[in-house]
């Protein structure tokens, strides 16, 4: 009935599609878009403000106040001997790094349901927007850091950065990776179901105690050995620890649980992009 | 012409009522037929959407098994009823959802409009929003950057460009907006009605860009309205939804007669019986209808063409003394004119016999304004006054505007005012 030139189409609306299929030729086409939207999550961050950037810096600083004061003098729970304020600021800046892509993809959906139901484009766009803001935000809090650290080597401390810094891009996709995945396959189930929204937001706390941004995998393996795996086997804990090793020389990590963090990661990766993929499809309906 | 879209046994399911409490139990029944390698068990129970009757099933078919195609260079307009499943086939052809069952293809980019400014984000400048929007709806900056002066020149917004569009004024907004999407360069554009705001002038320019779009430019255009006149003036042809299904596609006249005929019970022709007969005891009406210039029943009427208006009345009583007339009005309600006879023997209120008769009027071409107009016939006496019978709104018909340009819009496309649109002979001269 049809000849062969009719049956050359350029998009096919079918019910199902390859799960594992990221449309990647799609969200390459979409470049200039990811660079627009995180343009826009900078300007529209600061606009109407009078310190603007400045902020990127506030909210480490005096977490890293806060937590000198509380974990490091009143409870006193020691630091693998680095600079207490040091200590932190490496953990929270890690952290946050990896909170705030999980938090910002976690709500992807239903914060841009009104974007979504109206226009098509490669869904992945977002979360990847996401990445990329909030790893320019660490770049500007990592100067943070980097600061603090040359002005305690001028003061003397003493901590020594080594080769295992060269692991440090490394430890920032896999970060990333962690927090896309985990953050995909929450957003992607509180399209139906709006009781992760709240489990996300004490969740998160939670886990950031049972990783090591505020004491070093060491003392909870002196001090409490037999729930110490709970903390070790957390991927976070390897890859914050690498980070401190890296830096400042101190921290608990092995080549094998950095692999077993990667495998996590990996795995939670593909089941994130799975999830993401089939809702995607028409989370609209039940947003 | 070759086919750009074809839609083969498009299906689409929703589920009525909340959705969160009991989804889950739900969910896992479907996802154990899944693995079992049965029938999902939600969609056998769908049932036909109809939002007025209630169901058994929480399940209703938003579109049930569509099958059509479109050509290139088409302008389509897709009319139906609130819940029809228009916007459901916009989302689908738009991929924003997808379908239960069935498929679509296409050939060529899609540019679709279901709302203006999507994505605009206050705090952003003109400028940037334009951009934002623009990457979007799919454009490269180098694209929008080499357009960038034609799209500001379009929205007529200039001055304001540099500021954050929380400070525009919602039209002004929605110009912009329109503009970037105008520039969509798309081999298809599906617009939903996002024409009803911004004032007329801007309208004709949005209008009037869609036109130059499909028929200039041969590229398609799928358009939902309610705006019958507005669809009329686009769209060669349009597809009606009905409760999901299909009901028709054909050209855009047929299509409208259909719809109208059918959703507010209106008719060109209309005969009645001896008891539902509009009258009292000394006159009923028979039958009233609206006759083109070839004497056929025609609901829709070409502007410029002369339309003809005739009823049948029975008088009950000798020695009677009465007349007959028509009453117009538009869609709105709004009362035109009445029409009654003066010049015929019957104006001097002659006595009358018992007995059957006819009534005709003709009301000459370029003078109604485009859409709907209803008509009630009646028969009088005018002295003293009486009002024997009358079909209050009982015939109706569309008239419908022409791009041609002779009519009295001229080549004018938007939204023409007025509630009549004679065509009148002007004169002007040039003199210094």
């Amino acid at each position: 009935m049809n000849n062969l030139a009719d049956e050359n189409w350029d998009i096919e609306i079918t019910v199902s599609s390859n799960p594992f299929d990221l449309k990647l030729k799609d969200v390459w086409h979409y470049r200039d878009l990811l660079v627009l939207l995180v343009r826009r999550d900078f300007v529209a961050y600061y606009k109407q403000t009078i310190l603007g950037p400045v902020w990127f810096f506030v909210q480490p600083l005096f977490t890293t106040i806060i937590y000198t004061f509380v974990f490091g003098n009143l409870a006193s729970i020691p630091t693998d001997g680095l600079p207490q304020p040091l200590f932190y600021l490496a953990g929270i800046t890690a952290w946050n790094y990896f909170a705030d892509c999980l938090t910002k993809t976690s709500t992807v959906f239903t914060a841009n349901a009104g974007l979504f139901g109206k226009v098509y484009f490669p869904r992945l766009i977002v979360p990847l927007s996401i990445i990329v803001s909030n790893l320019i935000r660490f770049g500007i809090q990592m100067s943070l850091f980097i600061v603090m650290m040359i002005v305690y080597l001028t003061r003397g401390a003493s901590f020594h950065p080594n080769i295992y810094l060269l692991l440090f891009p490394f430890l920032l996709i896999l970060m990333g990776m962690l927090g896309l995945g985990l953050g995909m396959i929450i957003s992607a189930m509180t399209t139906k179901y709006r009781d992760l929204n709240f489990l996300i937001t004490f969740g998160i706390q939670l886990m950031m105690y049972l990783t090591t941004v505020i004491y070093p995998l060491s003392v909870v393996k002196s001090k409490y050995p037999g729930y110490a795996w709970l903390v070790a086997y957390n991927p976070m804990t390897s890859i914050i620890e690498a980070f401190r090793y890296g830096f400042l020389g101190q921290g608990t990590f092995t080549m094998l649980s950095l692999s077993i963090t990667t495998a996590i990661t990996t795995i939670i990766l593909l089941i994130g992009i799975l999830i993401f993929n089939r809702v995607e499809r028409t989370f609209i309906d039940t947003v | 012409m070759s086919v750009v879209i074809k839609v083969e046994n498009l299906s689409k399911a929703y589920q009525l009522g909340e959705i969160g409490t009991g989804t889950i139990a739900s969910d896992l029944e479907r996802f154990w037929a899944k693995i079992r390698g049965k029938e999902d068990p939600f969609l056998k129970i769908g049932e036909v959407n109809d939002r007025t009757k209630k169901g058994d099933s929480n399940i209703v078919w938003g579109l049930k098994d569509l099958n059509f195609e479109i050509e290139q260079g088409d302008a389509v307009g897709i009319i139906g009823r609130n819940g029809a499943g228009k916007s459901t086939l916009l989302k689908i052809l738009s991929r924003v959802t997808s379908p239960t069952t069935g498929s679509v293809k296409i050939k060529g980019r899609v540019a679709s409009l279901l709302e203006v400014g999507t994505g605009f984000h206050p705090e952003l400048s003109g400028r940037e929003n334009l951009y934002l929007n623009g990457a979007i709806l799919g454009m490269r900056k180098a694209e929008i950057k080499r357009k960038f002066d034609e799209i500001v020149d379009f929205s007529g917004v200039e001055r304001y460009i540099d500021t954050p569009v929380k400070r525009y004024s919602s039209g002004m907004y929605v110009r912009l907006a329109f503009a970037v999407a105008a520039h969509l360069e798309s081999e298809i554009l599906v617009v939903d009605e996002v024409l009803a705001v911004g004032d007329a002038e801007f309208q004709k320019k949005c209008l009037g860009k869609m036109s130059e779009v499909s028929k200039g430019e041969g590229r398609t255009v799928l358009f939902v309205s309610h705006n019958m006149a507005a669809i009329t003036r686009l769209c060669n042809s349009s597809i009606l939804l009905r409760n999901g299904l299909l009901a028709d596609y054909d050209l855009t006249h047929r299509i409208i007669t259909n719809y109208l005929s059918i959703d507010e019970r209106s008719t060109a022709f209309r005969q009645w019986g001896v008891e539902d007969a509009p009258g009292n005891n000394v006159a009923r009406i028979l039958s009233a209808g609206i006759f083109d210039e070839n004497n056929e029943v025609y609901e829709f009427i070409d502007i410029r063409k002369p339309v003809v208006i005739k009823m049948e009345y029975e008088v009950l009583t000798d020695d009677v003394k009465l007349t007959h007339a028509f009453v117009f009005h538009n869609e709105h309600g709004l009362r035109l004119f009445d029409s009654h006879d003066i010049n015929t023997k019957w104006k001097s209120n002659s006595l009358r016999k018992k007995g059957k008769y006819t009534a005709e009027l003709l009301i000459p071409g370029n003078f109604f304004a485009e859409g709907k107009i209803k008509i009630s016939p009646a028969v009088i006496t005018s002295d003293p006054w009486e009002l024997h019978a009358y079909g209050e709104d009982s015939i109706s018909f569309f008239v419908k505007d022409s791009l041609d340009g002779d009519s009295a819009r001229g080549e004018f496309v938007g939204n023409y005012g007025g509630i009549v649109r004679p065509l009148f002979n002007w004169r002007s001269d040039f003199i210094g």
